[in-house]
């Protein structure tokens, strides 16, 4: 059991054939859909400068030039690191981040005065910091796939990797408010002129930790004792790791005022748990301990105020946007007017006024561009954002090792999860807090370490599709073959 | 462990789902909610990157919008201040429009239906054309004069209105609420600034807001013996006929007695009906009350507009300014009987009849046309934004008729009289016939009596070219004389400029 769940030994067959990699890695489809997303994205800058400026500049193309040279250098490490990475990852990614800078360029045009607009130098503003930060972003990301070789490697550093996590995640909480609180969140380190958001980092490092914890657990966490409803139970002396990491996540939504970045990491936690183990009954303990403690939350923050008070007036704008509109209810107020204002259509790129919306930039970026793009537009965001997320459990399901399963899973999920989170917040579904939204948002914290999540599970996926080469042998893999079955044999899970 | 990853995915999938369907609900099931929301900024910078169209009466602009450097586009000002201010209204980013700049904000803002094809027009063009123009019946110089006269009157009565309308087609020509105010603080860009000047007029004593001409209701004394008078003619009663007078009257169930306003007013036991109206005699209006019954008097007052509650001077059938309801009150006992004391106050407007200033001018304008009682309007014309294209002309409609020509003759007789030989003589006009009613009403027990004058002035040939209100508040003795010498110079004005129709 845990020879399977430690990296393996045998070795990792590069599979350079070249009739194999030009059959399967789908590198030029991946170029196509590249290129594809970078005329998106210029036709998206050509049209927010028809609307905003009443003309199209003979500049237009620079940034997403400069952001397709970027994603081209990048989609060529995958050609040689990656070779069988999948091929839609880096252009739907690449596409969110084009827009998101793109849209970020447009609030400069809108904020500057005619005079500054010619100025306005490709790095300059907001959209420049963050084509900044897409270039950063992306180089580390291209690092990251070239220092780890194999997704196993990350493994031997679990533990660390953990350690690093929890204090990232309490770092804020513990700082003082001067140094990490913004808006009312406690999330952030800001040191000169930086603002960190550490969590944004502590998802990753904590997925590698739980996905390393639970394939050595796994065995254990998936004993039952009870039987109830049908469903099993586990032993009560196993329940401690899943108790410590909600008890983490509660003072993180106390101390931090964060429900957002709780309900992340808890629910992280809970769908990996899950995943290893197959039981269900975790993921009903674990919506039964969250909700259970959000309710606690929200009824302390109503009697006892506080440290709980922050998160029961979020939950009162929730319940009632409109009964404070232009005080306490005002961001999420303006959220939905944004939202309504465009519409299905939507104002066109470059049509709204985006600047109306506290925020915009950061939590509210899906509002102010669902103001331009209407519900047609935002719905394909959805879209791209589902592949992504699919395409990442693909990733988890093709991969043969339970690490990566749960490595590469568990982060499709938690991309899922914070989309939804945010997506959720602006629009009214749920509590707003405040979180980014993963790769529009401007801010290198979260860019960087959404593109590093990419970079995984490029990783991942690229592991699970190359080609299995077996004893001096030109196997090809059969989908759905032996050979899964084979990996897939001693992870099976002993039922009782 | 694939199947708890595929789960996961079908979670996933779940969770999108729900993030979609909520999309739905905001953008496209709430969105108009949203859109046109109260706390929607962006309407409003909408509505101000449009120039909005003019208000303009007899070729002077009294609304314009001028372009500014600021977040909003557009400025509205108001260039003739205070003058125009309870017609026109105002039109503030944050507090709620009045006036015809709210009853014709769509076609002002261009957003009608009427001009969906300069819009159509628009989206091909690329520009942005401004908004209708609004084309007012005011006669800039009737309401010039009724706007001075009225601050200048020589009681130094503080608060009053003046009404002038055609007598034959209804279109006001002058419209003064006094105090007045300056829109155009209202109006500015700044909502501090807006919201301060807004909060100075509303806690003011004397309500400059309000728009007295239409929304105030006074009782109104003298002036409607008018209306017992034509009730009077209606039931076997002529001009010549005399009626019981004298110089004090105590009706039957009631202690308190009712005389006339000096003793040299009918002491005799009885006058003429003419002569009554002319020395505007209490005492013979009184029994007349009393023997007409209460039924009689409140249907003629209703014949002539009393108790209508949704009248609004606009666009001619289409909204406007509300105008409040005159009322007739209560003239019999709790049993349903005719209550006379009640009864003979009521005949002499006192007791709980009310009338707004327009009510006035329009018994004044019905008497002067034949019977034929106009429907009041202000806006004569819509005008398309290129200032060449009419989308809507008044077409003058009656809006009753409350005495036949025979009995509205006989009334002109008598109200030219009073002009010619009784109370109303500051209202004659060289070269014209004017005719009217003096009134001076009780307010309350300790403070001074409302002076009243409603009249018309005929041409030589007789057509009637304006009639008026003027009501002056707590003028004390005095008051209806200047009342009636005001009215005389609004419709001079009014005369040398009919303003449009």
């Amino acid at each position: 059991m845990t020879a399977a769940a430690t990296p393996a030994s045998s070795p990792v067959n590069a599979g350079e054939r070249p009739g194999t990699r030009l059959a399967r890695s789908r590198r030029n489809a991946e170029l196509s859909l590249l290129v594809l997303a970078m005329v998106l994205v210029a036709a998206y800058g050509a049209m927010v400068e028809a609307n905003v400026l009443d003309t199209i500049t003979p500049t237009f193309w620079v940034p997403a030039a400069a952001l397709s040279a970027v994603f081209l250098g990048m989609h060529l490490v995958i050609r040689f690191l990656a070779p069988f990475a999948d091929p839609a990852l880096l252009p739907a990614v690449a596409l969110l981040n084009g827009l998101g800078v793109g849209f970020l360029h447009r609030l400069d045009l809108a904020q500057a005065t005619p005079a500054e607009r010619a100025e306005l130098a490709t790095f300059a503003g907001i959209g420049g910091r963050q084509l900044a930060w897409t270039l950063v972003s992306v180089i580390l990301a291209a690092g990251l796939l070239a220092l780890m070789r194999d997704h196993r490697s990350v493994s031997r550093y679990s533990y660390t990797l953990g350690l690093a996590g929890i204090v990232l995640v309490m770092l804020p909480a513990v700082l003082p408010a001067s140094i990490s609180e913004i808006n009312g969140a406690k999330l952030w380190v800001r040191v000169g002129g930086f603002s960190i958001q550490p969590g944004e980092f502590a998802k990753l490092a904590l997925l590698v930790f739980f996905a390393y914890y639970l394939v050595r657990k796994r065995e254990v966490l998936s004993l039952a004792s009870h039987r109830f409803l049908g469903i099993d139970f586990p032993r009560g002396r196993d329940l401690g790791p899943v108790l410590v990491v909600w008890a983490i996540s509660l003072l993180v939504l106390v101390f931090e005022k964060d429900l957002g970045t709780s309900l992340l990491y808890f629910g992280m936690f809970v769908v990996t748990l899950y995943i290893a183990t197959e039981r269900v009954s975790w993921l009903l303990i674990g919506l039964v301990l969250f909700f259970g403690g959000a309710y606690l939350a929200y009824v302390l923050g109503e009697a006892v105020g506080g440290p709980f008070a922050n998160f029961y007036l979020r939950a009162e704008i929730w319940l009632d946007p409109f009964g404070d509109p232009y005080d306490k209810g005002y961001q999420l107020v303006q959220g939905l007017l944004a939202l309504g204002t465009g519409g299905l259509f939507g104002a066109g790129p470059g049509g709204g006024q985006p600047l109306l919306l506290p925020e915009v930039q950061n939590d509210f970026i899906f509002a102010g561009i669902g103001e331009e793009i209407g519900l047609f537009g935002l719905s394909a965001l959805l879209v791209i954002y589902l592949l992504i997320v699919e395409r990442g459990l693909r990733a988890a399901l093709a991969v043969r090792d339970s690490f990566g399963k749960l490595l590469a899973g568990g982060l499709a999920f938690t991309l899922a999860l914070q989309v939804f989170v945010i997506v959720g917040g602006i629009s009214g579904l749920i509590p707003l807090t405040g979180q980014t939204t993963p790769f529009l948002s401007a801010g290198g914290s979260s860019l960087m370490a959404n593109w590093l999540l990419i970079a995984v599970l490029l990783r991942v996926s690229d592991a699970g599709r190359r080609p299995v080469t077996g004893v001096g042998g030109k196997l090809s893999r059969p989908a759905g073959g032996p050979p899964e079955q084979l990996h897939g044999a001693p992870t099976e899970v002993i039922r009782p | 462990m694939n199947a708890p990853l595929r789960r996961v995915g079908v979670v996933v999938i779940v969770l999108f789902g729900l993030l979609f369907a909520n999309l739905n609900w905001i953008q496209a099931y709430k969105a108009d909610e949203y859109r046109t929301s109260d706390y929607n900024g962006r309407v409003q910078v909408a509505e101000y990157e449009r120039r909005r169209g003019n208000i303009e009466a007899g070729g002077t602009a009294l609304a314009v919008s001028k372009e500014t450097d600021g977040e909003l586009t557009f400025l509205r000002t108001y260039p003739g201040g205070a003058k125009y201010a309870h017609v026109l209204g105002y039109k503030p980013v944050n507090l709620a429009d009045t006036g015809i700049e709210k009853s014709e904000n769509d076609f002002l803002a261009g957003t009608s239906d009427q001009l969906i094809g300069d819009r159509i027009k628009d989206m091909f063009t690329g520009d942005r054309t401004a908004g209708g123009n609004v084309l007012l019946t005011l006669s800039p110089r009737a309401q010039d004069v009724a706007y001075d006269q009225l601050r200048n009157n020589n009681r130094g009565v503080k608060k009053g209105a003046a009404i002038a309308i055609d007598p034959r087609t209804g279109a006001v020509q002058a419209l003064v609420s006094m105090p007045s105010f300056d829109p155009n603080p209202l109006a500015s860009h700044s909502s501090n600034e807006a919201a301060a000047a807004y909060n100075k007029l509303e806690q003011d004593a004397a309500r400059p807001l309000r728009n007295r001409a239409l929304a105030e209701v006074l009782p109104p004394g003298s002036t409607f013996k008018i209306v017992v008078a034509a009730a009077a003619l209606e039931n076997g009663i002529s001009k010549d006929t005399n009626i019981p007078a004298g110089p004090s009257y105590t009706p039957p169930t009631s202690g308190g007695s009712i005389t006339n306003a000096v003793p040299s007013i009918c002491p005799q036991s009885q006058v003429t009906l003419m002569k009554a109206v002319t020395d505007s005699c209490n005492t013979g209006f009184a029994k007349l009350g009393v023997q007409l019954g209460p039924d009689v008097i409140k249907e003629k007052a209703r014949q002539f507009g009393f108790e209508q509650d949704d009248l609004t001077v606009g666009r001619l059938g289409e909204g406007g300014l509300s105008v409040a309801a005159s009322r007739t009150g209560s003239m019999e006992n709790p049993d349903g009987g005719a209550d006379p004391a009640a009864l003979a106050q009521s005949s002499i407007g006192q007791r709980d009849v009310r009338m707004t200033p327009l009510e006035g001018a329009m018994i004044a304008a019905a008497v002067a046309n034949n019977g034929s009682q106009m429907r009041p309007y202000l806006v004569r014309q819509l005008l398309a934004p290129d200032r060449t294209t009419v989308y809507d002309t008044a077409k003058p409609r009656e809006l009753r008729k409350p005495v036949n020509s025979q009995v509205a003759g006989d009334l002109r007789d008598m109200m030219v009289s009073v002009v010619e030989n009784g109370t109303g003589r500051n209202a004659r006009i060289n070269g014209y016939t004017v005719g009217g009613k003096t009134g001076t009403a009780q307010s309350a027990p300790d403070r001074p009596d409302h002076g009243w004058f409603i009249g018309f002035a005929l041409d030589s040939d007789g057509n009637p070219v304006s009639a008026v209100c003027v009501v002056l508040e707590e003028a004390g003795s005095g008051g209806s004389a200047e009342a009636a010498r005001i009215a005389g110079q609004i419709m001079r004005a009014a005369i040398s400029d009919p303003g449009g129709r």
